[in-house]
């Protein structure tokens, strides 16, 4: 299984599942649901947040909330 | 068509995801017609405005009120809480709820639009940003969205202000929509008043139902996609979002980002610290020639001197901070709307983190060695309520510029000449240190704070990293106005009532020398002038201040500050230091009659010569750097208590921050005293 926060720049995946109840509630309000593409766009220097872009905007997040984001990657 | 409400009066609840293009739509509804209240017992500001206009020849009314922005009507944070709990309260009456969602995003934006249809409300969707839309070249077909949706769908264009005549038409139209988006099978929601139930009790017990949560946002979207698909146009290249990519690589740099932001805050130091003081000298003048007319134009007598030395110092106070207040806000407001903001948090966040502070904690830290009094005001935009608290709680401790002029006067008392490692210019290397320690306790201050403070809600960084955007001028307008309207107000009033005071302790005394020499007083002024009378005016001065109640009082606390090397004259210039730091520089003028006031010269030397009851200088190395660590912690600053008051909305707060720093500034003083002695 692989999440979110273990994608590198540029790389493409679908988001499959959620492994943290309260952060799902947030991230799905803000478009992320499962079956969604997702890209990381960018990392901030320190390695922390990242940022990602899914459902036509640019997102931000810490990197420990990126890891309860199971996601697939696409060839 | 009937009115929707008697009198024409209806009352309009602005509601929509954050950035999306809100506050602009409020500004280009209401102008300046709004004004900042308070929601009961929350630290969140209610913006409420007002609108009139003319319509086939009948008024219309509109109230309108700005509700925080949220995503969802399932709250994660205390100001979306709020916007939740306002919308479902039935005293508010409120008539029609206008959604506002940025174009260019429509998707996420719809989620919160469906909710409100499926509860029944009158609705309107103000499609906005609808220039950058078209700019992106995205088609959206209103009729086909407006006949979906079953409410009113009106395209807004804020910057232009084009729309804005649709946008109140449609509000006089609206109804609530028979569109139900909502109609899971499983079967208990299947209606509008078993919704409106499930999203209350979500409200009141957000845990338990979070599941159930995520199925209807994951239910609507499914629909949303649908809509979306079938209505909205947008070309596969976005050259916006490319160009934003491009500013990105600059701004979330690991070397030029960090270059980016230092320059920035650079800047905001500079305007705080250095342009400001021009107009505050304009301010500072034009209040002592107004304090100099009405002295002398008005009847001699203590309401003349409470005029000019009470009320008129006070208003002064306040009006003084304006100009600082000003370049703060134009600043923030140009760096929040260009979605820079968001970046300088973005590449900030694990830093601050470690203290318990946020990445939008980093503007307010450094404006704040210029003031804390629009640092504190700045720190609003810090959305969780903790990580705000905390840097509302550590900025006092940070030197501010109104500690110059206490720094460099007791510094050049400690050192007068000379140069440390023969090179270095002691003076200077002290400053540093000073303002190091500030900013070390600082940081070490949140990272305590951190554990205590316990709140309900979590810390996200789950935010939109907005497109850049021109910022509007007009909204920055606005909310400086706002925010200095807010701070004259609502502060002003407590700075002023504190300055009252200090001025009846300072010229009133209970006691017979202090009634001896009012009348002195009034013998040699009506006395006919001779050379003696300035210097004789001068010692009565001094005589007066100690024999008043402040005098009374820094007698009073001498056994307490003992300790810590002063006496009871420092302890007047302690009390009086309260309504700003610089007036003890002042107030050690007046006490050890120095020819003048304002040139700290004169009182240098007076404090050098100083000697105690045994000899010694009384102005001691232990002495003077007791003075300077406590100016450094100390609270002394009345303007700081008002606007804590006011953006905690508690007295809790302020007396907790007080207490601390009164500890603080007295512990370090004590130990600076008892090792240097």
């Amino acid at each position: 299984m692989r999440s979110l926060a273990n994608l590198k720049k540029g790389e493409k995946a679908l988001i499959r599942s959620f492994t943290d109840e309260a952060l799902s509630s947030k991230l799905i309000e803000m478009g992320c649901l499962p079956g969604e593409a997702v890209m990381i766009s960018c990392i901030a220097p320190l390695g922390c947040p990242v940022a990602v872009n899914i459902a036509g905007y640019q997102l931000s997040l810490r990197k420990e909330e990126a890891a309860s984001v199971i996601v697939e990657l696409v060839a | 068509m009937s009115p929707p409400s008697e009198n024409n009066h209806i009352k309009i609840a602005l509601l929509g995801n954050p950035n999306a293009g809100k506050s602009s739509l409020f500004n280009g509804l209401t102008g300046l017609n709004q004004k900042t209240g308070n929601y009961a017992g929350v630290t969140v500001d209610r913006q409420e405005g007002s609108a009139n206009f003319h319509l086939n020849n009948t008024h219309y009314h509109f109230s309108i009120l700005d509700l925080p922005g949220i995503y969802s009507l399932y709250p994660k944070s205390n100001d979306e809480e709020i916007a939740c709990k306002t919308l479902l309260d039935e005293k508010e009456n409120i008539d029609v709820i206008v959604i506002v969602a940025d174009a260019t995003n429509l998707k996420r934006n719809l989620l919160l639009a469906t909710q409100l249809i499926d509860l029944k409300f009158k609705t309107v969707l103000a499609l906005s940003l609808m220039d950058e839309a078209e700019s992106q070249k995205i088609i959206i077909d209103i009729a086909g969205l407006q006949a979906t949706l079953g409410i009113e769908v009106v395209a807004v264009d804020s910057r232009r202000l084009v729309g804005f005549q649709q946008l109140r038409e449609a509000i006089l139209r609206a109804k609530s929509s028979d569109s139900f988006f909502y109609d899971l099978q499983a079967g208990f929601l299947t209606e509008h008043s078993s919704y409106k139930k499930f999203i209350i009790s979500a409200l009141d017990s957000p845990a338990n139902l979070q599941p159930l949560e995520n199925a209807d946002k994951i239910y609507r979207f499914n629909t949303i996609n649908y809509i979306v698909a079938k209505y909205v146009k947008s070309p596969e290249q976005l050259s916006r979002k490319e160009l934003t990519a491009k500013i990105d690589a600059f701004t979330t740099h690991k070397v030029f980002g960090y270059v980016i932001l230092l320059t920035v805050l650079f800047l905001v130091f500079q305007f705080i610290f250095f342009i400001s003081e021009m107009p505050m000298n304009w301010i500072e003048k034009s209040f002592l020639v107004l304090g100099d007319y009405i002295h002398s134009n008005l009847p001699k007598g203590q309401l003349n001197d409470l005029l000019v030395n009470g009320v008129l110092t006070g208003v002064s106070g306040v009006i003084m901070f304006v100009p600082q207040i000003a370049f703060l806000f134009l600043f923030i407001g140009f760096l929040e709307d260009s979605g820079y903001m968001a970046r300088a948090s973005f590449i900030m966040d694990k830093v601050m983190r470690r203290f318990g502070l946020n990445g939008k904690s980093v503007i307010p830290l450094i404006s704040g060695t210029a003031c804390a009094v629009p640092s504190i005001m700045a720190t609003r935009s810090i959305s969780n309520l903790k990580e705000r608290l905390i840097t509302i709680f550590i900025l006092p401790l940070i030197s501010c510029s109104a500690r110059l002029p206490v720094y460099t006067l007791l510094i050049a008392v400690l050192y007068p000449n000379s140069k440390f490692l023969g090179i270095f210019n002691s003076k200077g290397l002290v400053l540093f240190l000073l303002y190091m320690l500030g900013f070390v306790v600082t940081l070490l201050t949140a990272s305590v704070l951190k554990h205590l403070i316990k709140t309900k809600e979590t810390s996200f960084f789950i935010m939109e990293l907005p497109v850049y955007r021109w910022p509007q001028p007009k909204n920055i307008g606005i909310m400086v106005y706002n925010k200095i309207k807010v701070f004259v107000g609502e502060a002003g009033k407590i700075i002023l009532a504190i300055s009252v005071v200090l001025w009846f302790l300072s010229t009133h005394g209970s006691n017979d020398n202090f009634r001896d020499l009012e009348a002195a007083k009034t013998r040699i002024e009506n006395a006919p002038v001779t050379s003696q009378t300035h210097t004789l005016l001068k010692v009565i001065e001094t005589q007066k201040l100690k024999h008043s109640y402040i005098g009374n009082l820094g007698h009073f606390i001498e056994p307490v500050i003992r300790p810590l090397g002063f006496d009871w004259k420092i302890g007047i210039a302690l009390i009086t230091s309260f309504a700003a730091r610089e007036v003890f520089v002042g107030t050690m003028a007046t006490i050890y009659q120095s020819e003048d006031e304002n040139n700290s010269e004169g009182i240098r030397q007076k404090l050098l010569h100083e000697r105690d009851a045994s000899g010694n200088l009384k102005y001691s190395k232990a002495v003077c750097w007791s003075l300077l660590l406590f100016y450094a912690f100390a609270m002394q600053c009345m303007s700081t208590i008002a606007v804590v008051k006011r953006e905690t909305k508690s007295w809790k707060w302020v007396l907790a921050q007080l207490a601390f720093m009164s500890v603080l500034a007295y512990g370090s003083a004590f130990a600076a005293y008892q090792l240097l002695s």
